[in-house]
């Protein structure tokens, strides 16, 4: 006997309706997974911990001499620098500062053949890694984001956002600030279907997020053009924006929607980039492996 | 309609060679050179050929995972390379060496997901699931994590997992890669059974002849690209022009025998002598010829092992050889 694949369904806007809610909830599932699988690494999870504070320390130090030469360099009081130390620290895998948290096994698995099993799947390709991407940043926000910051606050008492609205505005920057980073390694990794050796392109990434991203040094400390043009570029959105929603300095009503509306746009380039690169890699590129 | 449709399919890959310092050759690989063959609900097909033949490039064509360089392709009225989303969700698909399983997650993560990926409707999920669970022993492993399983035991949840949402077809290549010999009775016994109960199409890649033999009724053999052969399992046996072995048992050791026409001497044990002769021929008026000359006390005929058989196959595929009709 056989069995009916598709029952039919009895109207059009139900069925869409039911399709949209099927959709989320796939993704749900995709992102949960992301999530607990990254819960299942307890022990990495502390070792991160350990090195986002250390490094947190480090940096508070040089920063703080830094701003005893002087003060108010790129209009942050040395509280405000202390705040941005521990938000980069905070948000380093959250929202990929030194590597987006899943390039390496994305690009594994292009350059092994293990992404046919992916593209088999009856799922676009980059709604499920940026879901699965969206629980590991949940995971990591939770688990290694957090807990640097307590400490950094408890130790240097440092600027602290408006109440639970500067809060809410600081994460929503922080969740767009997410999916920038994903949807830049995205289309880093798609690189991989040509090159197969992603390596490169991922150390070359690395290098440019690490500098224009602020991690090092906030971007308003960068003189004249070069300031201007880090604060353009798409690594803007992933920690000097939010640490700026959080320090307030965009303000509350329309500075905040700029910025947001920053972040949003460079969101809208990058995915339709990441996708248009991955529809030609689909179409023409080969699958590796036997 | 049949089922899947190959139409004069073909996959060429460029491959680029440092020849240089900054030379570089570039290579044509026809890794697929012009398939054509049909398959009906249904059926049971065996898809082998030696390393390299082009297998695993043909299943990845049928999945529409690769773009095909030239010819036509249908699988349940699709195009696969252009619908691969809609047709992924009418197959189902295990590639041996990869799995499609959640690695650090139990394996029950895995299904779920599948549940919903498929949108599977609740019951038949747990139906399937249960009968899955029951006829591939996946019982005690449903919450360990994946990376902790066996390479066996990941087989049959990858298994699992390829057929939740009732696939018309389901493309195997290498499914019993590494399995011992129970894990390969039981993936053979489920797979036999998924056929005869539910009408599913099966396209089964292996090296493991003993799969095809239970298996499957028909057999295609494909050699650098090209399908030397279509047609039954005993067919093959004539198609590689394979020989069958008389064993004559004497009254007492004797010269070789060599006079009976369309016999061959091969070798001789003491009074028993091996005659080897053509398979598509009969063995009776061989038998005679030789009871009347000589004091036979017993004889047997020994098939020709189907591997031995496709090892010659595999050795001269030149030409094509069109064996039993095209489809059994
Ligand atoms: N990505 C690729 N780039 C270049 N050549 C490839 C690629 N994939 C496969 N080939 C070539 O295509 C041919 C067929 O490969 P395929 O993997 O289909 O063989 P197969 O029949 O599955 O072999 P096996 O039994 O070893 O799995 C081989 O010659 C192989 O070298
Ligand atoms: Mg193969």
């Amino acid at each position: 006997m056989r069995f009916a694949l598709f029952p039919p369904t009895s109207s059009p806007s139900l069925r869409t309706c039911s399709e949209r809610d099927n959709m989320l909830r796939l993704y749900a599932t995709v992102a949960a997974g992301g999530f607990r699988r990254h819960a299942t690494y307890r022990v990495a999870t502390l070792a991160g911990l350990f090195t986002n504070t250390v490094f947190g320390f480090v940096l508070s130090y040089t920063y703080l001499a830094l701003w005893a030469e002087r003060p108010d360099l790129g209009g942050y009081s040395s509280s405000d620098a202390l705040a941005y130390v521990w938000i980069g620290q905070a948000l380093l895998t959250v929202c990929g500062l030194m590597g987006g948290g899943f390039e390496d096994e994305l690009i594994e698995r292009i350059r092994t053949g293990d992404i046919a099993v992916d593209l088999h799947r009856p799922v676009d390709l980059q709604s499920w890694w940026c879901a699965a991407n969206a629980g590991r940043c949940a995971y990591q926000l939770a688990g290694r984001g957090a807990v640097p910051l307590l400490i950094g606050a408890l130790a240097f008492r440092f600027t602290l956002p408006d109440g639970p609205a500067g809060w809410a505005a600081f994460l929503f920057a922080v969740a767009l600030g997410s999916f920038v980073s994903f949807a830049l390694w995205y289309l880093v990794a798609m690189s991989a279907f040509w090159l197969l050796d992603g390596q490169g392109v991922v150390q070359a990434a690395w290098l440019t997020g690490l500098f224009f991203s602020g991690m090092l040094l906030p971007l308003n400390v960068f003189p004249g053009a070069l300031g201007e043009l880090a604060h353009a570029l798409p690594w803007a959105a992933l920690l000097q924006v939010p640490a700026d929603v959080y320090l307030g300095r965009y303000g509350e009503g329309w500075g905040l929607v700029r910025a947001y509306g920053f972040q949003l746009g460079w969101l809208a380039v990058l995915l339709a980039a990441g996708r248009a690169a991955q529809s030609a890699a689909t179409r023409k590129v080969v699958v590796q492996g036997g | 309609m049949p089922l899947i449709e190959l139409d004069g399919l073909e996959k060429t890959f460029t491959v680029r060679r440092k020849t240089g310092l900054l030379r570089r050759e570039r290579r044509e690989v026809r890794a697929v050179d012009g398939i054509s063959f049909t398959v009906d609900r249904g059926e049971m097909v065996g898809y082998i050929g030696p390393n390299g033949a082009g297998k695993s490039t043909t299943v990845k064509m049928l999945t529409g995972i690769l773009t095909p360089s030239g010819g036509r392709l249908r699988v349940a009225g699709i195009d696969p390379a252009r619908e691969r989303t809609r047709l992924a969700r009418r197959v189902g698909v295990v590639f041996g060496q990869r799995t499609t399983l959640w690695w650090d997650l139990p394996l029950r993560d895995s299904y779920r997901l599948t549940h919903r990926m498929y949108r599977i409707p609740d019951d038949r999920y747990e139906e399937n699931l249960a009968r899955c669970v029951e006829l591939l022993d996946l019982g005690d492993l449903l919450d360990v994590p994946v990376r902790q399983l066996s390479l066996g035991q990941r087989m049959r949840g990858d298994i699992a997992a390829a057929l939740l949402h009732d696939p018309e077809v389901l493309y195997l290549d290498e499914p019993t890669i590494g399995l011992d010999v129970v894990s390969k009775a039981r993936v053979r016994g489920f797979l036999r059974e998924l056929n005869a109960e539910r009408g599913t199409t099966v396209l089964l890649t292996t090296h493991d002849l003993t799969d095809i033999e239970q298996l499957c009724s028909r057999v295609m053999v494909i050699d650098h690209g090209r399908l030397v052969y279509d047609g039954g399992l005993a067919g093959l046996h004539e198609a590689g022009d394979g020989e069958r072995m008389l064993v004559v048992d004497l009254a007492r050791e004797l010269p070789p025998i060599t006079d009976v026409p369309g016999a061959r001497f091969v070798r001789a044990d003491g009074p028993r002598q091996h005659l080897a002769f053509p398979a598509s021929a009969s063995a009776a008026p061989l038998v005679a010829a030789v009871a009347e000359a000589y004091p036979l006390v017993d004889l047997s005929v020994r098939e020709p092992d189907i591997e031995s058989v496709i090892a010659k196959m595999y050795g001269g595929a030149a030409g094509e050889l069109t064996g039993g009709p095209g489809s059994p």
